[in-house]
């Protein structure tokens, strides 16, 4: 029994940043139809800045999960303006490619220019452990799971309650009304893409903490678990990428508790395909009927 | 019935030939460097890559980016047929030398599991559109290596040794006769049922073409020769592994593909030609190459998405003769 909160508990966590990815790819997608493979490699410049922040700059946490979240959206916003947006009338298979193109720009230039040695993520978080009742909870896994709620919680506030957010929901909705409502639609959505890379940024320096090592490939494989995670919640649903990040977290624990860890990424793309067979929509998605 | 012995295709054959008798002579002489040898190789085996991958991707108007996946299918089914099991097949082969037998059973089977592979693959997935479809190919690319890497049999990470056995002739052949199905299928009724689903699916539904049929139909031929590929690289590589067939490999494919024009064969061979010179002159600053690749599938998207020779082919028609019908070359 122990063991299993263990797992759930370890299964949360990342989850939680499984889900903050999945955010970033359920908006941009909502929002113009692109899966933006570019977005895991966002999450790896953010793991580095928070590096360079911690180490060079000798910043506490939350300053270095500032920064990083502020560069990566400059990050995000650039890589839109510059490869996306000329494209945005284009067939969406020309964008997917360049997508596919500026993710492997971002992976080997960074590893030009930090080398593509692994290094190891100082320890922002104390080292204090809370025992309830024969469980252990690491001050990081909590400080962890708190981040990313607070940092959900904001950004259904922004969703919400803010005339971006507002903005944003009407172009996802129908781009072409939008537009004809006087809504700057670019800015809308260069709004998404900054916000989604922000979140993907601080999802960065969370898995920095959690796994003490980051290098330049880091962002292939969580972020392709992350797209898993919004296609399984219904992509371009907000809280659908929240529940299926979590819910591919507490798979993956249970998969490597089971004594499967080796076939852990395996059981993430079988529930991918599983997925989109059975309901493509996913788990919080509408059927959408094609129309000619 | 269409001559086929137009003038056209017997130039283009008496090339083919003077390239391959030249090609031939030099590397059984050892006059070129092993460097350009292994290179030649693997032009060859990218040519048929791409040509197949083109015909999911650019002429069916799907989008698979899990070809690696179906090659490393190939790969290690050959290698079970030439490594495994030739101790059990080879005496039963009649032949002095039962190499060349093994290899060609290793390479048939191997193609035509990966072909296998594929319709089961396909028919479930092709239901899905574009991105979805792209996603889930990728998803299939790494399960594929996964469950290699978590095979005892097949030697886990490290992978199988495969003694080298298959010679230029092999590559070259395979190359051609590659090229001239796909070509051929690409210009019959079903290459036009393909083509029409590109063009719009559910026109093509209404006009009566069973568009899962043909779909299934490109993607498991796709498949096929990407094994095809695969187990000519296994033969000629000394050792796979899991590793190399990973969606590094299937974006390398992409990229020719891409680059070439989606809907040209000729593109897809002048892609492959292109990017394997790029990879053989980089080849010294690894780091580089694939920041060049990914900085040069950016910009052909910004400025040409529709590649070089987009849906166009080269063809000799140029020369003034009395070329195909098709003017495909």
């Amino acid at each position: 029994m122990e063991v299993f909160i263990q797992q759930l508990i370890n299964g949360l966590s990342v989850g939680s940043i499984y889900a903050l990815i999945a955010l970033g790819y359920t908006m941009v997608y909502g929002i113009i139809r692109l899966i933006n493979f570019a977005h895991g490699d966002v999450f790896m410049v953010g793991a580095y800045i928070g590096f360079y922040a911690t180490t060079s700059l000798g910043l506490g946490f939350i300053p270095a999960l500032l920064l990083a979240m502020v560069l990566s959206a400059v990050l995000g916003v650039t890589i839109e303006r510059i490869a996306y947006k000329p494209l945005r009338n284009h067939p969406r298979i020309a964008a997917l490619i360049t997508a596919i193109g500026v993710s492997l720009f971002l992976e080997y230039g960074g590893m030009l220019i930090v080398s593509p040695k692994v290094r190891t993520f100082p320890a922002v978080f104390s080292d204090t452990k809370y025992h309830i009742g024969g469980i252990v909870f690491k001050f990081g896994d909590v400080a962890m799971i708190i981040t990313a709620v607070v940092l959900m919680v904001v950004l259904q506030f922004i969703v919400h309650y803010t005339k971006t957010g507002k903005a944003m929901r009407a172009v996802s909705f129908d781009y072409q009304a939008a537009m004809l409502m006087g809504i700057n639609v670019n800015n809308t959505i260069s709004a998404t893409f900054a916000i989604g890379s922000a979140l993907a940024g601080a999802a960065g320096i969370l898995i920095g903490v959690y796994y003490n090592s980051i290098d330049p490939l880091m962002g292939i494989i969580p972020g392709m678990k992350a797209f898993v995670a919004a296609v399984l919640g219904g992509i371009g649903i907000i809280p659908g990428a929240m529940v299926g990040g979590l819910f591919l977290g507490l798979v993956e624990a249970f998969v490597s508790w089971a004594g499967y860890s080796t076939w852990r990424d395996a059981v993430t793309f079988a529930i991918l395909i599983i997925v989109l067979i059975v309901k493509p929509s996913g788990l919080f998605g509408k059927n959408i009927r094609e129309k000619v | 019935m269409r001559n086929i012995l137009t003038s056209k295709n017997i130039l283009i054959t008496a090339i083919l030939l003077a390239f391959f008798a030249a090609t031939q002579f030099a590397i059984s002489q050892a006059i070129l460097p092993p460097f350009f040898t292994l290179n030649l190789m693997l032009i060859c085996i990218y040519i048929i890559l791409s040509v197949s991958l083109n015909l999911i991707n650019g002429f069916t108007g799907q989008f698979s980016i899990g070809h690696a996946g179906f090659m490393s299918v190939g790969a290690y089914f050959s290698a079970i047929i030439t490594v495994k099991l030739a101790p059990k097949i080879a005496p039963l082969i009649p032949l002095a030398d039962p190499k060349p037998v093994l290899l060609l059973i290793g390479l048939i089977l191997g193609a035509i599991i990966a072909g296998l592979t594929g319709f089961l693959i396909g028919l479930p997935t092709l239901r899905l559109k574009g991105d979805y479809l792209a996603i889930a190919t990728l998803g299939f690319g790494e399960i594929v290596r996964i469950v290699f890497l978590n095979s005892d049999y097949l030697g886990r990470a490290s992978g199988l040794i495969v003694p080298k056995s298959a010679s230029w002739p092999w590559f070259f052949f395979i190359m051609v006769i590659s090229v001239i199905i796909i070509k051929n299928f690409v210009t019959s009724t079903h290459g036009r049922a393909c083509i029409s689903i590109r063009e719009n699916e559910i026109a093509a539904e209404a006009m009566g073409i069973n568009t899962t049929r043909y779909k299934v139909m490109a993607f498991s031929i796709g498949a096929l020769f990407a094994g095809l590929a695969g187990g000519l690289y296994a033969n000629y590589m000394f050792i796979i592994q899991p590793m190399t067939f990973g969606f590094l490999k299937s974006f390398d494919i992409l990229v020719m593909v891409v680059l070439g024009g989606m809907g040209s064969i000729t593109g897809s061979i002048v892609g492959a030609i292109m990017m394997t010179f790029i990879s053989a002159a980089l080849a010294d600053y690894p780091q580089w190459r694939l920041v060049i690749t990914a900085v040069l599938l950016v910009v052909m998207m910004l400025f040409r998405p529709q590649g070089l020779l987009g849906n166009k082919e080269l063809s000799l028609n140029f020369l003034g003769k009395k070329g195909g019908r098709n003017g495909a070359a």
